[in-house]
């Protein structure tokens, strides 16, 4: 018979080992803040280890002294009156516990600390980040209008360089959540603020919205593309365009479908007419990897399948339903696909 | 006379469950049936035999608060309160008073979003999905109370004489401003 307490163990053992390298892992930090917490992880894992064999040592063993295996009857008190051992022993193991206790809150409090302070000073890059239900509006703000980048749940920043994230909701409290790299953060509506977070290894890191915020809370989420300064700046510089020009009569039918449609009530496409701020900015919807808050991979049948029936994917996202003619939805998807 | 406290707990009860009644949202609104616009008409008047047919249902959306506030975010995010502002009316007419230039129906409103009208209305025709008209039709008529108070949305914080405190002006955050502190 396998004690119910093996189970426990063995959970314990798979949360530790870690999962496939991933993007969305608090066992793989790309981010020196991400390293903080994991340390802190494993140093709670370990305590909560010895805790836990301790533990199961002490009840094996007064098992086996009281004999509960052989099904003698329990005696009452090990101990005869006026022997204060045992008071003892319980004393210690209060004064033990209590101990540890205050140690993982002291380091659980100097780890915020580490996570929160800013320890370099070079240049920050400030992006400002809207939770909507349900994606992730982002700017890069600059004091020249025309010179911030407007997009959307896929935020590129320069390795190595600190990124101060500006938070605000247009709606309920959301919660910003890239587990590789740091912890989370509410966005709060109409309160504004700041934190920061670096990240030191390139690549695409994933996140998610990690606080209830209604039907689709679970599909919210983000990706945080890390690359060399030199590449920051080319991706800056690109998204700072307007859309482009249409370059075959596919492409420019696809437009007019565009603008005589319901998507521009709700989208912008700088460059044209569409100019709304309700859902998320497509000037350059095609250079991201993904849409639908990170829902859907950005090809030619996820877009379509999503401008046709968003309420199938995401039941209660703000997107309506659009049945278009067939050869209207291929232009517009075309059009959507040229948007670099 | 005895039973007469159970009797009274009994109707309590009973009234308190007739108000757990939960409305239903209705997240895949059916896809439109044709344009049905052109079968609203404002005006009852009509030569010939009268053959103006009735206007198409719309009960669904003013029984349902969920709806009319859908309603109410649309009035914002498709920027009506650029010329009708919160019911005040500005650059367009108010729309909270009693007075109703192209009817009250609930089938001319829809008529007068769908077709514009003269002097700056614009049509909205296919760039608003229908069941969105609709909604937008029962706030508007809840803006000047033809709808029952239970369905009406409260009055947007806009309107308030102090700003609500979800939406206070900007805050320059505190923490991290700018240029970050070296650490010693």
């Amino acid at each position: 018979m396998i004690p119910e307490a093996t189970f426990h163990f063995a959970g314990l053992l798979a949360q530790a080992v870690p999962l496939a390298p991933g993007s969305h892992n608090i066992l793989h930090p790309g981010a020196p803040q991400g390293s903080h917490i994991e340390w802190l992880y494993w140093f709670i894992f370990w305590i909560l280890l010895a805790v836990y064999v301790l533990m199961i040592v002490g009840f094996t063993r007064a098992g086996a002294k009281s004999r509960v295996l052989s099904r003698e009857p329990l005696p009452i008190s090990e101990y005869p009156e006026g022997d204060r051992r045992a008071k003892w022993a319980v004393g210690t193991a209060v004064a033990i516990t209590v101990i540890i206790l205050f140690v993982v809150l002291a380091i659980s409090v100097a780890t915020g600390k580490r996570v929160a302070g800013m320890t370099t000073s070079k240049n920050p890059v400030t992006i400002s980040v809207t939770g909507h239900q349900w994606w992730w509006e982002v700017t890069y703000p600059n004091p020249q209008a025309d010179q911030t980048v407007t997009t959307a749940n896929e935020i590129h920043v320069p390795v190595g360089t600190p990124v101060v994230v500006l938070t605000n909701s247009a709606d309920v409290i959301h919660s910003f959540w890239p587990p590789s790299i740091t912890g989370k953060r509410d966005l709060l509506p109409g309160y504004s603020t700041a934190f920061w977070f670096q990240v030191d290894q390139p690549g695409v890191y994933r996140g998610q919205c990690a606080e209830f915020c209604g039907l689709q809370h679970a599909h919210m989420g983000f990706s945080i593309v890390a690359q060399s300064v030199s590449d920051f700046q080319a991706w800056q510089q690109q998204q700072l365009k307007p859309a482009a020009e249409p370059t075959d009569q596919e492409v420019a039918r696809g437009r007019a479908v565009f603008l005589t449609h319901t998507c521009l009530m709700c989208h912008t496409i700088r460059g044209t007419d569409a100019g709304s701020r309700v859902g998320p900015d497509l000037t350059h919807l095609a250079s991201r990897k993904m849409i639908a808050a990170e829902t859907l991979p950005n090809t030619t049948g996820a877009l379509a399948g999503w401008i046709v029936d968003p309420q199938r994917i995401k039941p209660g996202a703000r997107m309506t339903p659009n049945p278009l003619a067939p050869d209207d939805l291929q232009a517009l998807v075309s059009y959507l696909r040229s948007l670099q | 006379m005895k039973r007469l406290p159970q009797f009274v707990l009994m109707l309590i009860a009973a009234l308190l469950l007739g108000s757990c009644k939960r409305e239903e949202r209705v997240l895949r609104q059916p896809p439109p049936a044709d344009e049905t616009l052109n079968v609203v008409q404002i005006s009852g008047l009509n030569p010939g035999a009268n053959s103006i047919p009735t206007p198409p249902p719309s009960n669904m959306y003013e029984e349902s608060a969920y709806t009319v506030s859908e309603g109410q975010k649309l009035y914002e995010q498709y920027n009506c309160v650029g010329c009708h502002a919160h019911g005040g009316g500005g650059i367009g007419p108010p729309l909270m008073d009693n007075n109703w230039i192209y009817g009250s129906e609930p089938g001319n409103i829809f008529a007068t979003i769908m077709q514009g009208r003269p002097n700056g209305m614009p049509s909205f025709r296919n760039r608003i999905p229908q069941y969105q008209v609709w909604e937008l039709v029962a706030y508007v008529r809840s803006l000047s109370g033809l709808l029952p108070k239970y369905v009406s949305p409260s009055r947007p914080d806009e309107m308030n004489v102090k700003p609500s405190e979800s939406s206070t002006p900007h805050q320059n955050p505190t923490g991290i401003t700018g240029e970050p502190e070296q650490r010693k």
